[in-house]
């Protein structure tokens, strides 16, 4: 430092005024005059014997280079140091001497010795440095050293400088490709090597030099896959990237039998929902003559190794490293069967929380995937909103892939979507909205006149750009279907005295010269007006006028005649040749003269020919002929060096090339060792990842030993920490757990079976009431419950099952009801008639009662051969009813008609022991016979009274701290009131 | 691959250069000045731009431009990705990414740059090897080296690439072994005018602050690991046995990482920690406008809410902000027309409230969209999804570490549509 602030002194001030953010740092550039006599000092430096002083010196130089200044002139005073013995100063002179060789070839050659002899040394890592500089110095000359020590290099001992020498490889390719098939001699050398080190690295030497030789693969094919996972992230990428295209060659079509299916009638529709609907066509075309060379063919069987680079390229999906993710989705999509390919869909989902670049290069992927596979993007429509803070090009980009994604179902929602994007202050992207809406409305049938209707308001926005899209966008719309829509032309018509914009302008022009016929008596008076304007037009403006005028001149000459002639003059003399030369061209083609020739007769048919409807398209419909994720793709232009993406082959090539015969690469990789020593232990259950309560800053109770104990150490010589004091209370622990965990499996087979049977199933234990007690019946006791299945002779009642326990030391027989008293409109079906029941035993059965949505009891007396019983059923509310299956939206629906005097709403503290969904849950459905809305947001739950049919709603809000509102929506106001209290009870105490 | 790497501030001065091939100029560059030109905001300049001889790969990080120069085809994200990983080993290093610190350590930093690409191709990007090899600035370390002369290169070799761990370094030691984690959780949401969830999602993120002493080997379990729906992970974490066991086990890198993201499966419900009353219009005539905003807490599964703040971009019409807040302070820069209202901790006795009238520019047409709010807050000592850390096992060696976790949810891109 002493040197540098001497230095700083000796020059003065002379540099910081100039370039002011240098002026703390000695080593900057300065005044040119000052650069001679600075580089003496620094070459003074240099020859000194002082390591620091060199080092200050190199710094000072490696700072000039970094900031791009010129320091060439140093290099004879530089390259002495190449053998300096300070690491440092010859880590810098390699900085140095890699940037500046090609310029001193000559000077170069001196260092080369040094590395010559670093080559040899010993260590691992001097080898490889020595390698890394002598084959970045880019002197021709010495090609014939760096092959050499590349060749060496290739079959050193260490894989780090294996990798080093993979590395040269393109570097002494991109110097001299002469040398290519030498190199690939090397390439095939390496490519055998069995290190994940290496392996990257040496595909993207292939990648470089000889990406055509697919058959160099062969044989290292399944070891790539394998190793795969173990290689670092960019080697990763560049493999994924070389597989796509090798399978592209060497396996079948996997969705080859798909488009066979689909061409014999769209058989697979169910299996692939409705997202194949645009690709049916594609396929069509492209694979007529293929498939039916394949019609008669055995069905496809996927190729093992096929199989097996889709395996083991999916975990990767799961990299931190957004490049790996997208190299395996480009992977999937080139390469999976269509059921497959889903898979990618939250992957690259989850890339869009990544940095803005990220999102950009993925929504432009992500793009080009929707137009092929919609049906994989659905369900995470609503990931791809715009918020306002995004960067207008991610907005655009989210919008197609809204666009592409939009169809019957979901098109609502979108539409509501856009709304609030047309409200945006960026008035690029709502221009691009309007797009987005124009090319719903094309696409989707249903929706053309809502969007139409909503393009026609914008027509009265504020903001001139908003319009002006509207206009351009409706023009495209209307052309579809004018005849229904004259009346919007008018509208548009009378837009011409405000809008300004020339594309909007000449727009509405067009159309209504398109469609005069619709609009006879506004059409002439339009032309008046632009006639008046024209010398002030923008040209799209002026040439649009023309064709309205010949247009109107060749349907309705008597009135526009005269204005025709007059516009016609004014283009004439138009500074613009081509304003000039339509008019010339128009007014010979639509004016009869003697001298007009045949054509004037057609003129109308030329004019007003029926034009094609504009087709509106993604940008990035076939995009996927590149390679996703490739530059190429990106740009949609062919980058240089990209390799195409080959078409599957007909018939497949050998797969035996494939085979290799020693299978002992797996050895090799420690690592790959380590994993399958952890595959071989079984015992590592599922219970332990949900163990005991062990949460943070806990440094006394390490809980690591008894599992360890367990796994069979895996690393020996720590297993016999601190078991003791742990095992005790971690066996009971999990035990506890192993109840738990049954518990809730059969709670979950309880709830799946809830699903599929949904609405006949009960979803909680049935409470029994008594009907006879023992005691009163003389050792026959009586207990029912309501069973909440169907009773099956009239769906009107309900189902009552009864059980019957005698409690006697003697038979009962003949058992039956008699004598039944009810209220009026309600039915009892009786049980048939038990005729004995032993001492001792039980029987059951089951009764149908229709209570005509009242609780009212149902009286009747029991009777046995000896006795008769006066015994009554009354119903709790909640069993007047049987649940029924509403989605989220249905039961919204449903709510909003019954509001006012069918809501009973009642604010409730929850029981402390149900506060949480799964016990409200219960609560409810043990409460009344009802069956919860799934995926509803609040607990939701609905049925119908089993008389009437009413709907039955109730609702539960949970709110902090316990506290919940109850909300009721049912026709039948008593049985809403009674319902209310009854679950208020049960889920207060 | 990479062919340069030209890093540019923010008012477009190439302050350093690094070529790992042959020199290619600068002026390069000035096909990117001119689409940074049209793009006004340099958010919105293109990542990729095509010249005619090269491709330009850009990203911005920290107020600079990290410009690379390819030429021939690659994959972008590949490119992105690499460039980011640059940024974060500057922030590593240096503890920012910006243009002082960049040209304080310009040596160190091209140092860096020739270590992390060969020929273009990335070498060592974990930032432990480098460590090995370039040693990272210190006060201390400046200082001695100012006396002795000493350097910043490691005089040790860089073992780290030979391991078949290269994320950690060998014979680590430390005095106190600890083992923190810190679950983060972030929520994005939409909320329409009438505050009904457009969208809602929960990501997760597990930083780990490890330091071990020698060859660790850690298992972190969750209570309910169901709740991930979607994961990535650092490399060291062994993907199968996630697969089959749902646990994380791993080698840990040393130091600060990120362990693993997560986004919780959708099924579940978001709970949204605030609820927001807005009433922002306009007027017709008088150009003025009015504003009023109360927060209150909504499903915050009782606590605190901190940090709350409140991001408004007011359209360009607004000339200035006459507003009063009950809590915490508010701001308005007229020149990027943002109101920031600091509000601090959530009081659900006090609701915090700002009220006031926006002035507009005399005679303009009064805006046609209200601006939507950006919210900011943080609760600590909650995974609002309820995800839970249940144990950290640790083999391999024999020390008892100390070990903490720690949770904090925050708000992600949280955005309210007025």
């Amino acid at each position: 430092m002493s040197a540098s602030s001497a230095f700083n002194d000796e020059k003065g001030g002379s540099s910081s005024v100039g370039e002011p953010e240098y002026g703390h740092d000695p080593a900057s550039g300065g005044i040119f005059s000052s650069d001679y006599k600075r580089h003496d000092d620094l070459k003074e430096m240099l020859d000194s014997n002082k390591d620091s002083l060199k080092l200050e010196a190199m710094k000072r130089i490696v700072a000039m280079i970094a900031r791009g200044k010129n320091a060439s002139d140093l290099f004879p005073a530089v390259v002495k140091n190449v053998a300096c013995k300070n690491i440092e100063v010859k880590k810098l002179v390699y900085v140095y001497l890699v940037r500046y060789a090609e310029e001193q070839q000559d000077l170069a050659l001196l260092s080369i010795s040094t590395f010559q002899r670093g080559l040899k040394d010993p260590n691992q890592l001097i080898r490889a440095s020595a390698l890394r500089v002598l084959s970045s110095i880019r002197v021709t000359i010495i090609v014939p050293i760096m092959m050499l020590a590349i060749k060496e290099a290739a079959s050193d001992m260490s894989p780090y400088v294996r990798k080093t020498a993979a590395h040269a490889i393109p570097k002494l390719y991109s110097l001299d490709p002469e040398q290519k098939d030498q190199l690939i001699e090397v390439i095939e050398k390496l490519l055998a090597d069995k290190t994940t080190l290496v392996a990257g690295s040496v595909v993207m030497a292939f990648e470089e030099v000889c990406p055509e030789r697919i058959d160099l693969i062969h044989k290292n094919y399944r070891k790539l896959c394998n190793l795969l996972i173990d290689v670092e992230e960019w080697g990763q990428v560049v493999i994924i990237n070389m597989l796509t295209r090798y399978a592209r060659t060497q396996f079948l079509n996997p969705n080859i039998n798909e488009s066979l299916l689909e061409e014999g009638g769209g058989g697979d529709k169910t299996f692939y929902g409705s997202d194949e609907d645009e690709d049916e066509d594609d396929e069509e075309k492209e694979k007529k003559a293929e498939a039916a060379a394949l019609a008669k063919r055995k069905p496809y069987v996927m190729d093992p190794d096929h199989r097996l680079l889709l395996r083991n390229t999916k975990p990767l999906l799961q990299s931190r490293n957004a490049a790996v993710v997208m190299a395996v989705a480009q992977l999937y999509f080139h390469l999976a069967p269509k059921a497959e390919v889903g898979v990618i869909a939250k992957a690259l989902v989850r890339l869009l929380r990544s940095h803005s670049e990220v999102q950009y290069v993925v929504l432009q992927n992500v793009a080009t995937m929707t137009i092929k596979r919609r049906g994989m993007f659905e369900p995470y429509l609503k990931s791809f909103y715009i918020r306002s803070t995004d960067p207008t090009q991610i907005k655009v980009l989210k919008l197609e892939v809204l666009t592409n994604l939009a169809n019957e179902t979901n098109i609502s929602t979108i539409l509501r979507e856009f709304q609030t994007y047309i409200k945006s202050m960026d008035k690029d992207f709502v221009a691009a909205t309007i797009q987005a809406i124009g090319r719903c409305a094309t696409n989707i049938g249903e929706v053309r006149d809502t969007c139409l209707n909503g393009l026609v308001q914008l027509l009265s926005n504020r903001d001139e750009l908003v319009v002006a899209e509207s206009v351009v966008v409706i023009k495209k719309l209307l052309q579809m279907q004018p005849e229904k829509h004259s009346d919007i032309i008018k509208h548009m018509a009378k837009l011409t005295d405000n809008i300004q914009v020339p594309m909007a302008r000449a727009s509405i022009l067009w159309l209504i010269g398109e469609y005069c016929e619709h609009v006879p008596k506004i059409a002439p008076d339009v032309l008046r007006k632009m006639a008046k304007s024209f010398t002030n037009e923008e040209d799209i403006v002026k040439l649009q006028i023309i064709n309205l005028a010949a247009k109107l001149y060749l349907t309705n000459s008597k009135q526009t005649k005269l204005l025709t002639q007059y516009v016609l003059n004014l283009a004439k003399y138009d500074q613009n040749y081509d304003i000039r030369d339509r008019a010339r061209f128009i007014r010979q083609l639509i004016v009869p003269t003697e001298k007009s020739g045949a054509l004037s007769k057609y003129a109308k048919k030329l004019f007003l020919a029926l034009k094609p409807a504009p087709v509106l398209e993604s940008p990035f419909k076939d995009r996927d002929h590149f390679q996703l994720g490739s530059l190429s793709h990106l740009l949609n232009a062919k980058a240089g060096g990209y390799q195409e993406l080959p078409d599957w082959p007909e018939a497949a090539p050998d797969p035996s090339v494939r085979n290799v015969e020693v299978p002992e690469w797996t050895k090799c990789s420690s690592r790959e060792k380590r994993k399958e020593k952890k595959v071989e232990k079984p015992f590592y259950s599922d219970s332990e990842g949900e163990s005991g309560p062990t949460e943070s800053a806990d440094s006394e109770s390490d809980s690591a030993s008894g599992s360890e104990s367990r796994s069979g150490s895996e690393v020996s010589g720590s297993g016999s920490e601190s078991e003791e004091s742990e095992e005790g209370s971690e066996s009971e622990e999990e035990e506890e757990e192993e109840e738990e965990k049954d518990k809730k499996k059969k709670k979950k087979e309880l709830k799946n079976f809830f699903f599929f049977v949904s609405t006949i199933a009960p979803s909680s234990a049935l409470k029994n009431y008594e009907l006879l007690h023992r005691i009163t019946g003389e050792g026959l006791s009586v207990e029912y419950c309501f069973s909440r299945q169907p009773f099956s002779p009239d769906a009107n009642m309900v189902a009552v099952q009864m059980q019957f326990t005698n409690n006697a030391t003697s038979d009962t027989k003949n058992l039956h009801m008699e004598d039944v008293k009810l209220q009026s409109g309600m039915r009892v079906k009786e049980f048939p008639e038990i005729e004995l029941l032993s001492a001792g035993e039980m029987a059951t059965a089951v009764m149908g009662i229709d209570f005509c949505d009242s609780t009212q009891a149902a009286n009747f007396q029991l009777c046995t051969h000896t006795r008769k019983f006066f015994v009554s059923i009354q119903p709790p509310v909640g069993e007047l009813m049987r649940p029924i299956f509403l989605t989220e939206n249905e039961f919204k629906k449903e709510q909003g008609q019954l509001m006012g005097m069918n809501e009973i709403t009642e604010k409730l503290t929850l029981d402390a022991k149900c506060r949480n969904e799964h016990a409200i849950v219960q609560r409810v459905t043990t409460a009344a016979n009802l069956s919860r809305v799934p995926c509803g947001s609040d607990k939701e739950f609905a049925g119908r009274t089993v008389t009437s049919s009413s709907l039955v709603l109730v609702t539960v809000a949970t709110k902090e701290e316990g506290a919940a509102q109850l909300t009721v929506n049912c026709e039948k106001m008593v049985i809403g009131t009674m319902l209310v209290k009854d679950i208020l009870l049960a889920l207060t105490q | 691959m990479i062919h340069s790497l030209f890093l540019i501030n923010h008012s477009g001065d190439i302050f350093l250069e690094k070529h790992w091939k042959s020199v290619i100029s600068r002026s390069v560059c000035d096909y990117f000045f001119e689409a940074k030109e049209k793009a006004v905001d340099p958010e919105n300049v293109a990542p990729v731009l095509q010249t005619p001889h090269h491709y330009l790969i850009s990203v911005y990080r920290g107020k600079l431009f990290f410009l690379s120069v390819v030429q021939t085809e690659v994959p972008p994200l590949f490119v992105i990705e690499f460039l980011h990983r640059v940024a974060d080993t500057f922030q590593d290093y240096f503890g920012e990414c910006s243009e002082g610190v960049i040209k304080d350590n310009l040596v160190t930093v091209y140092e860096l740059l020739e270590e992390m690409l060969d020929n273009g191709f990335p070498l060592a990007t974990e930032s432990n090897v480098l460590k090995e090899m370039i040693r990272p600035p210190n006060i201390l370390r400046s200082v001695v080296n100012t006396l002795t002369g000493g350097s910043n290169v490691g005089d040790k070799l860089p073992t780290g690439q030979l391991s078949n761990v290269p994320w950690r370094r060998a014979g680590v030691k430390y005095t106190n072994n600890e083992a923190y984690f810190d679950v983060i959780e972030e929520i994005d949401a939409i909320l329409d005018k009438s505050g009904t969830t457009v969208f809602a999602e929960i990501q997760g993120v597990v930083e780990a602050c490890v330091r071990l002493t020698g060859m660790p080997d850690l298992t972190l379990s969750f209570m309910n690991p169901r709740l991930l729906d979607d994961v990535s992970f650092h490399p060291c974490v062994r993907f199968k046995r996630w697969e089959s066991e749902r646990v994380l086990s791993f080698i840990p890198p040393d130091g600060n990482f990120t362990l693993m993201t997560y986004h919780v499966s959708s099924q579940n419900l978001v709970a949204i920690p605030v609820y927001v009353k807005q009433n922002i219009s306009f007027f017709e005539s008088g150009s003025c406008g009015r504003l009023d905003i109360t927060i209150g807490p909504k499903q915050n599964m009782g606590k605190t809410v901190e940090g709350l703040m409140v991001t408004i971009h007011m359209p360009k019409v607004v000339l200035s902000a006459n507003l009063t807040a009950t809590q915490g302070n508010y701001t308005y820069d007229l020149a990027t027309k943002v109101v920031v209202w600091d509000i601090g901790k959530l009081n659900p006795q006090k609701l915090p409230n700002l009220r006031g009238s926006l002035s507009l520019q005399a005679g303009a047409p009064k805006p046609d969209e209200n601006p939507s709010l950006n919210i900011d807050l943080k609760i600590q000592q909650l995974a609002i999804s309820g995800l839970k850390v249940s144990r950290l096992d640790m083999y391999g060696e024999k020390y008892k570490p100390f070990k903490g976790v720690k949770y904090l949810t925050k708000a992600g891109k949280f955005q309210v549509r007025t």
